[in-house]
C-alpha cells in the first residue's frame, strides 16, 4: 500500500525532461531487448509447424518454406503418454501448491508474531538451512533409504514442499501488512491464536499467499528435477521429464500401438525434429497463456521479497 | 522456578508452536537429516550394508578429491562463472531498471517489464530446446542461417567447449536480467520524490540526477543483493549447466561446475564415485558457509545497515 502510494506520488512529482530524442532511443532500445527475449519461443513455434522437407532444405527457420501439422498429428497418435505426463504434472502441481502453501503460511505466520516467545529460534532455524546444508548425497540417502519416497508420487512433491526463501519473504509479508491491532481487537473478543489466523489474518493476506502460491505453483509445473533424480518409473514421468527425456530418445514416443501400426509403414519419415518442438510447445503452452495473467503478482512478489525486515 | 516459567511459556505459545510443526518437520526431514549424512563423506559407503554399517575411512574421499584433476576444473568454472554472473549482473541489472524507469509510457514501460521476465518462468528443460533450435548441427538456426549465409563451415557446437562460456553467460542472462531488474525498479520506485526536486532546483540533468540521487539510494538494496550471490558463489545453477548443455562430456572443460560434478558423481556406479560426491558435496557447503559468514563480517564493519544477520 504505502508502496505504492510512494509510486504514484513519484510520477506526479517528478516532471521528466527527457528529450524526445532520449525517449525515442530508449524505447528503441527496449523493444530490440523484448525481441530477443522472445526470439527463440518464436523459433521453437515454427520449427513445430515446419514440414520435413522445410527442414531439410533451409533448416530450422523463423518462417518455414512450407507449414504443416504432421509433427502434432504424431503426437496426437501416441497421445497416452503425454496425457499421463500431464495428469502427473497436475496433479503434483494441484497437492503439491496446496501442501506447500498451508505449511509456508503456518510458519512464516508464527514467527512473524512479536509476541511469540520462540520467534528468534524458529526464524534462525530455518535461516540456517540457507545457509548450510548436507549436501545432495546424504539428501538423496535420506530420501531412498529411510523414507523410501523413491519412485512414487510423493517424492515428487514432498521434498520441495518447504522453501526457507518463501517463508522469509512471507514473513516480511505479513509484518508489514497485518496490524497488530487486529490480532489484538481478535483476542479481546476472545478469539483463539486459529481462529485470529484464519478469520483475520488470512484475509487481509490474500495479496501475499496469491504470490506464494503462484510461486509454488511455477516451482511444481516446472520441476524436472525431482523425477530426475528420485523416479525411474516411467508411469510417474512428469511433463518437463518427459521433454527430457524425449530430447535423448524421440523412441520413447513409440511405444502406442496405434503409433506403431500407423507409422509402421512411413517409419523412415518421422518427423523427429518437428516433433520434439511440438512438445516442447505443448509443454510451455500453459505457462505462456496464463502468464500475462499472472506476472503482476509475481512482480508484486519480488517486490514483498526486497522489503528487508 | 525457572522450570514453571518454562511450563507457562510453553503453554502460551502452544497454538503458535503448533502452527509451526509442520513446516519444522519438513526442514528436520530434509533439511537438517541431511546433516548427519555428512558423515558419507568420511565413509567407504556401501548401499547394501547402509549408512551406519559402512567402513570409516577418515580423509580418503577427500585425498581422493583433491588429487583428481576435475577439482581444480569444477571450482575455477563454479566461481569464475558466478563472478561474472554476480558483477556483469548487477551492471546489467540496475542498468535496465534505471532505464526503464527513464520511460515515460507507463503502459510501454509495463509491456516492456512483461516480456523481459517471461524467460524466467520457463524451465531449463524447455530453455534446452531452444537453446538447441539454435545450435543443432545438422538444422540449427546459427548453422544454417548465419554461419552459411556468412559462407563459413558449420560447427558442431555441443563438442567443442570454447564458446561456451559466451554462450551460457548469454543464456543466463537471456533468463534472469528481467527479472532481477525488478527489485532494483521497485527500490527506484521508492525513492523520495523530494530528493529528484531539490536535484533538479539545484540545475541537476538527468544523468547528474542518476549519478547523485538514484545510484546511492540503491545502495544498500545492491549490498544486500551482491551478499547473497557471493554467499551462493560456491554453488552453481545445475540447470543451466546441465541441461543447456545436454551434460555434453565434450564440454566439460569449460562447463563442469561442482554442482554437475556431485550429481554425475552420484549416479555414476561404484563406492568410489558415491564417496567422492560426497566430500565434493561437503566442500561445497563449507566454503559457501564460510563465504557466507565471512562477507556478511566484512560488510557489517564498513556498513551495519545493510548487514544480513
Amino acid at each position: 500500500m504505502i508502496r505504492t502510494a510512494l509510486c504514484s506520488k513519484n510520477q506526479h512529482s517528478k516532471k521528466r525532461k527527457n528529450g524526445q530524442g532520449t525517449e525515442i532511443f530508449l524505447n528503441v532500445f527496449f523493444m530490440v531487448l523484448c525481441i530477443l527475449c522472445v526470439l527463440p519461443v518464436l523459433l521453437v513455434f515454427s520449427i513445430s509447424f515446419s514440414s520435413e522437407e522445410s527442414i531439410a532444405e533451409i533448416g530450422y527457420a523463423l518462417i518455414p518454406k512450407s507449414w504443416s501439422l504432421v509433427a502434432y498429428r504424431y503426437i496426437l497418435m501416441s497421445y497416452e503418454k503425454v496425457v499421463n505426463a500431464y495428469l502427473v504434472t497436475i496433479f503434483t502441481t494441484v497437492v503439491g501448491t496446496i501442501i506447500s502453501v498451508s505449511v509456508i503460511a503456518l510458519y512464516s505466520y508464527a514467527i512473524s508474531r512479536n509476541s511469540f516467545k520462540y520467534k528468534k529460534f524458529f526464524t534462525f532455524y530455518i535461516f540456517f538451512t540457507m545457509m548450510f546444508s548436507g549436501g545432495l548425497v546424504a539428501w538423496y540417502m535420506i530420501c531412498t533409504s529411510v523414507l523410501h519416497i523413491n519412485n512414487t508420487i510423493w517424492g515428487l512433491i514432498l521434498p520441495s514442499v518447504m522453501s526457507p526463501w518463501y517463508v522469509i519473504v512471507l514473513r516480511s509479508f505479513f509484518v508489514s501488512s497485518v496490524p497488530n491491532a487486529i490480532i489484538e481487537s481478535g483476542k479481546l473478543d476472545g478469539a483463539g491464536e486459529f481462529r485470529i489466523f484464519v478469520q483475520l489474518v488470512l484475509p487481509i493476506s490474500l495479496p501475499g499467499l496469491a504470490t506464494i502460491a503462484l510461486f509454488t505453483t511455477l516451482g511444481f509445473w516446472n520441476d524436472w528435477w525431482l523425477p530426475m533424480i528420485l523416479n525411474t518409473n516411467p508411469k510417474l514421468y512428469n511433463l518437463q521429464f518427459l521433454l527430457q527425456s524425449m530430447m535423448k530418445n524421440i523412441e520413447l514416443m513409440n511405444q502406442s500401438e496405434a503409433y506403431r501400426a500407423n507409422a509402421g509403414k512411413e517409419l523412415a519419415n518421422i518427423p523427429t525434429d518437428s516433433m520434439r518442438m511440438a512438445l516442447c510447445v505443448i509443454a510451455l503452452g500453459p505457462i505462456l497463456i496464463v502468464y500475462p495473467f499472472f506476472q503482476k503478482y509475481f512482480i508484486q512478489g519480488l517486490t514483498i521479497g526486497a522489503i528487508k525486515g | 522456578m525457572k522450570k514453571n516459567s518454562f511450563k507457562k511459556n510453553l503453554k502460551e505459545n502452544m497454538p503458535l508452536l503448533c502452527m509451526l510443526m509442520p513446516g519444522v518437520i519438513f526442514t528436520f526431514i530434509f533439511s537438517y537429516m541431511p546433516l548427519f549424512g555428512i558423515v558419507i563423506a568420511f565413509k567407504k559407503i556401501n548401499m547394501r550394508t547402509g549408512i551406519l554399517k559402512s567402513p570409516w575411512v577418515g580423509f580418503k574421499n577427500f585425498e581422493f578429491l583433491f588429487n583428481s584433476s576435475d577439482t581444480y576444473i569444477i571450482t575455477r568454472n563454479t566461481i569464475c562463472y558466478n563472478l561474472v554472473f554476480i558483477f556483469l549482473g548487477l551492471i546489467i541489472s540496475v542498468g535496465l531498471a534505471i532505464l526503464l524507469n527513464e520511460i515515460k509510457n507507463k503502459i510501454l514501460s509495463k509491456t516492456y517489464q512483461t516480456i523481459l521476465i517471461m524467460p524466467y518462468f520457463l524451465s531449463f528443460v524447455v530453455v534446452s530446446y531452444l537453446v538447441y533450435a539454435f545450435l543443432n548441427t545438422e538444422n540449427g538456426f546459427i548453422n544454417k542461417q548465419i554461419i552459411s549465409a556468412l559462407g563459413m563451415d558449420a560447427k558442431v557446437w555441443y563438442v567443442d567447449p570454447k564458446p561456451w562460456p559466451i554462450i551460457l553467460t548469454i543464456v543466463n542472462f537471456w533468463k534472469n536480467m528481467g527479472y532481477s531488474s525488478i527489485v532494483y525498479l521497485a527500490a527506484i520506485a521508492g525513492i523520495d520524490a523530494q530528493l529528484y526536486e531539490a536535484a533538479q532546483i539545484d540545475g541537476a540533468t538527468r544523468w547528474q540526477q542518476i549519478k547523485y540521487v538514484t545510484l546511492p539510494s540503491l545502495k544498500t538494496i545492491m549490498t544486500i543483493m551482491t551478499i547473497l550471490n557471493i554467499g551462493k558463489i560456491f554453488n552453481a545453477d545445475f540447470g543451466l549447466f546441465y541441461q543447456v548443455t545436454m551434460n555434453s562430456g565434450a564440454l566439460y572443460p569449460t562447463t563442469y561446475v561442482i554442482n554437475t560434478y556431485v550429481y554425475n558423481m552420484m549416479i555414476a556406479a561404484g563406492t568410489a564415485s558415491t564417496g567422492m560426491a560426497a566430500a565434493a558435496a561437503l566442500y561445497q557447503s563449507l566454503v559457501g558457509f564460510i563465504l557466507i559468514i565471512v562477507t556478511n563480517w566484512w560488510v557489517k564493519k564498513y556498513d551495519p545497515d545493510s548487514a544480513l544477520f
